[in-house]
C-alpha cells in the first residue's frame, strides 16, 4: 500500500480506508505540500506556500490577490500539474495523476453545455459505473439538496450564473470526493447571490466529511467559510475565531483578522 | 410565409426567364437557339424518370457517395481528433496532410487507377479523398478550440483518456466537425460527378457525359437537374443530422428578448415562452431543447461554440 519513501513526514499520515460508495460519507482527506514549489515548467514561477498540511474534514480558505497563482495551486493538489519541486501527498502517498478523490469546482462554465443538468450531476457516478437506477436516484438527490430538482432536465445554458454554480456543486459532492478543490466558484456571481451561495456550501458540506480548499480574492468569504485561512503570498496559516458563524462578523477576533489578511494582499 | 414566397417565386422567375430565351432563340452575344426549353427539358425528364436505366443511375451514384463520403467522415473525424490531441499524430501526419491536401481529387484519378484494382473502387476512392480534408481539418479546428476545463473536470472526476474522448472531445466537437460534414458533402458530389465522367460504369455523372457525346442536349440538362437535386437532398440530410445532434447549442430562441442573454444576475431563466418546467419525473434520456416555440429557424447556425 505505501509506496512512498520512508520520510520523516510520511510516517505520520495517517491512512484513511478507502471509501466505498455509496458510503454515508468518506472520510476526508489530509493533504499536504512539502517544500513544493509552485508554476508550470517554462512559465515564470508562482509565489505560494511551500509547506502546508490541511487536516482531514478542515476547510482552508486561501486569499490572494487575483492572477496570483492560487489556481496553480489548487491545479497542483488536484493533480492536474505536477510541482516543480517537492511533494503533493493526500494521506502521505504522493499525489502523481487527477482522480476521483479530489474533485475539483471551477469559476465557471466548466458543466458539459450538452448534458443536461441531472446529466451532468450523474457524470462522476456514470465515470464510476455506478448502476443507471442508482446514478438516477443520487442526482436526484443532490439537485434536491441545492434546490435545483426542477431545472433537472434543462441544458447548463438555460440557468442563471447562479444555478450553474449550484449544479457544479452538485456534480462535484455527488461523486463522493473525500478532498473538494474549489477555485473561486462565486467569483462571478452578485454579492447577494454569493451569500446565499455560501450558506448553502456550509449547508451541503455537512456530513460529507470531505477536506475543503477554497481559493477566493475575497476576504470576507475567506474569513466567513475557513477553519483556517492561508495568506497566499506568504503561506502564512492564520486560525478563524468563528468558522462559518455570520453572527461573529463584527466580533473583535473576526475584525483582527480581517485587518490582518487584507493588509498581507 | 412571406419568405417562402419569395423562394419559390426567385426558381419560377428563372425557369420563366429560361423557357422565355430559348423558346424564342434570342441570339444576344450569348446564344439560346441551340440551348434545350425547360419544356424539352421537363418532357425529356418525365420520359427518363420512371427508366430502369435512370434508377440505376441513381443507384450507383447514390451508393459511391455514400461509402466515399462515410469513409471520408470516420477517418477525417479519427484523423482530425488525433493530430489535434497527441503530438505524435500530429508529427507524422501534418505534414502528409499539408501536402496532400492541396491537390484536388479529380487529379487523383492516375493513382486511383495504379492503385486499385476497379473502377468502382476508385471513384469511391476519389470521392473519399475529396471529402476527407473539409472533415480532418474542421475536426482538427474544434478540438483544438475546446475549453481545457471541461477535460479537466472529467480528470478530476476520475475520468481516464477514452472517458474525456467520448464525453468530452467528441461531443463538444461536434458543431465544428459538422461545418467540415457540411462541407465535404458538397465536394463529394463535385467529385463524384467528374469521376464517373472520366472513368465511370454508370452513374449520373457518366449519364450526363453520355448524352454530351451523343448531342442529346435535354438529356444533359436532365442529368444536371438531376444532381442538382441529390446534392440538395444530402446536404440537407447532413445539416439536419447536424443541427439534431448539436440540439444543446444555444440558440437565438432560447435567449431572453431583450438585454444581455446568458449572464448571471438574473435569478430565473425568463424564456420567452413558458419553458416547458416538466417536473423530474419523465425518465427520458436526454432533454428535449426546450423552446421550440419558435417556428424552426432556417438559419445556418454552424458556429461552435468558442
Amino acid at each position: 500500500m505505501s509506496t512512498v519513501s520512508p520520510s520523516a513526514d510520511a510516517a505520520d499520515a495517517t491512512a484513511a480506508p478507502a471509501p466505498a460508495w455509496p458510503g454515508p460519507g468518506p472520510a476526508g482527506a489530509e493533504l499536504a505540500l512539502h517544500g513544493v514549489r509552485l508554476g508550470r515548467p517554462g512559465a515564470a514561477d508562482v509565489s505560494g506556500p511551500a509547506g502546508l498540511r490541511i487536516a482531514p474534514g478542515e476547510l482552508v480558505t486561501v486569499v490572494g490577490p487575483s492572477g496570483c497563482g492560487k489556481t496553480t495551486l489548487l491545479r497542483t493538489l488536484a493533480g492536474l500539474l505536477p510541482p516543480l519541486e517537492g511533494r503533493v501527498t493526500q494521506d502521505g502517498e504522493p499525489i502523481r495523476r487527477p482522480g476521483a478523490d479530489r474533485a475539483l469546482v471551477f469559476q465557471h462554465d466548466a458543466l458539459l453545455p450538452w448534458r443536461s443538468v441531472r446529466a451532468n450531476v450523474e457524470l462522476p457516478l456514470a465515470i464510476r459505473r455506478v448502476p443507471r437506477a442508482e446514478r438516477r436516484r443520487a442526482a436526484r438527490e443532490w439537485l434536491e439538496r441545492v434546490g435545483l430538482a426542477e431545472h433537472a432536465l434543462k441544458l447548463p445554458h438555460q440557468l442563471s450564473g447562479g444555478q450553474r454554480q449550484r449544479v457544479q456543486l452538485a456534480r462535484a459532492l455527488a461523486g463522493g470526493p473525500r478532498a473538494v478543490l474549489m477555485d473561486e466558484p462565486f467569483g462571478a456571481l452578485d454579492a447577494h447571490t454569493r451569500a446565499g451561495m455560501q450558506d448553502l456550501l456550509v449547508e451541503i458540506l455537512r456530513g460529507t466529511g470531505a477536506t475543503v480548499v477554497f481559493v477566493t480574492h475575497d476576504v470576507d468569504e475567506a474569513v466567513h467559510l475557513g477553519d483556517r485561512v492561508v495568506l497566499f503570498g506568504t503561506g502564512e496559516v492564520l486560525d478563524v475565531p468563528y468558522p462559518r458563524v455570520r453572527e461573529a462578523r463584527n466580533e473583535p477576533a473576526t475584525a483582527a483578522l480581517r485587518r490582518r489578511v487584507l493588509d498581507s494582499l | 410565409m412571406g419568405r417562402r414566397l419569395v423562394r419559390v417565386a426567385s426558381l419560377v422567375v428563372a425557369l420563366g426567364l429560361w423557357q422565355l430565351l430559348t423558346s424564342l432563340d434570342v441570339r444576344l452575344w450569348l446564344r439560346f437557339d441551340q440551348f434545350p426549353t425547360v419544356v424539352e427539358v421537363a418532357s425529356a425528364f418525365a420520359d427518363r424518370l420512371g427508366t430502369e436505366a435512370y434508377r440505376q443511375d441513381l443507384g450507383h451514384s447514390l451508393r459511391r457517395i455514400a461509402v466515399g463520403f462515410l469513409l471520408a467522415a470516420v477517418l477525417g473525424v479519427a484523423a482530425g481528433t488525433a493530430v489535434a490531441r497527441s503530438r505524435w499524430a500530429a508529427d507524422l501526419l501534418g505534414p502528409l496532410v499539408e501536402v496532400v491536401r492541396p491537390v484536388p481529387a479529380i487529379a487523383l484519378v492516375p493513382v486511383a487507377i495504379l492503385l486499385l484494382p476497379t473502377n468502382e473502387q476508385g471513384i469511391v476512392f476519389i470521392t473519399c479523398a475529396a471529402a476527407l480534408f473539409p472533415v480532418l481539418v474542421s475536426t482538427r479546428h474544434a478540438v483544438r478550440a475546446l475549453s481545457p476545463v471541461w477535460e479537466e473536470a472529467v480528470l478530476t472526476m476520475g475520468g481516464g483518456r477514452a472517458r474525456v474522448l467520448c464525453s468530452v472531445v467528441l461531443p463538444g466537437a461536434l458543431p465544428g466537425i459538422f461545418g467540415g460534414l457540411s462541407v465535404g458533402i458538397g465536394v463529394a458530389w463535385i467529385c463524384v460527378i467528374s469521376a464517373e465522367m472520366i472513368s465511370g460504369e454508370y452513374g449520373v455523372g457518366y449519364r450526363t457525359w453520355q448524352d454530351y457525346t451523343v448531342v442529346d442536349y435535354p438529356g444533359v440538362f436532365v442529368g444536371m437537374a438531376t444532381i442538382g437535386a441529390l446534392g440538395w437532398l444530402t446536404s440537407t440530410a447532413v445539416e439536419t443530422l447536424g443541427r439534431r445532434v448539436t440540439a444543446w447549442l444555444p440558440r437565438p430562441a432560447d435567449r431572453v428578448p431583450a438585454g444581455p442573454a446568458r449572464t448571471p444576475g438574473t435569478t430565473r431563466s425568463a424564456g420567452p415562452a413558458p419553458a416547458p418546467d416538466t417536473a423530474p419525473t419523465a425518465d427520458s434520456a436526454s432533454s428535449a431543447p426546450s423552446a421550440a416555440s419558435a417556428p424552426a429557424v432556417s438559419l445556418p447556425e454552424k458556429e461552435p461554440v468558442r
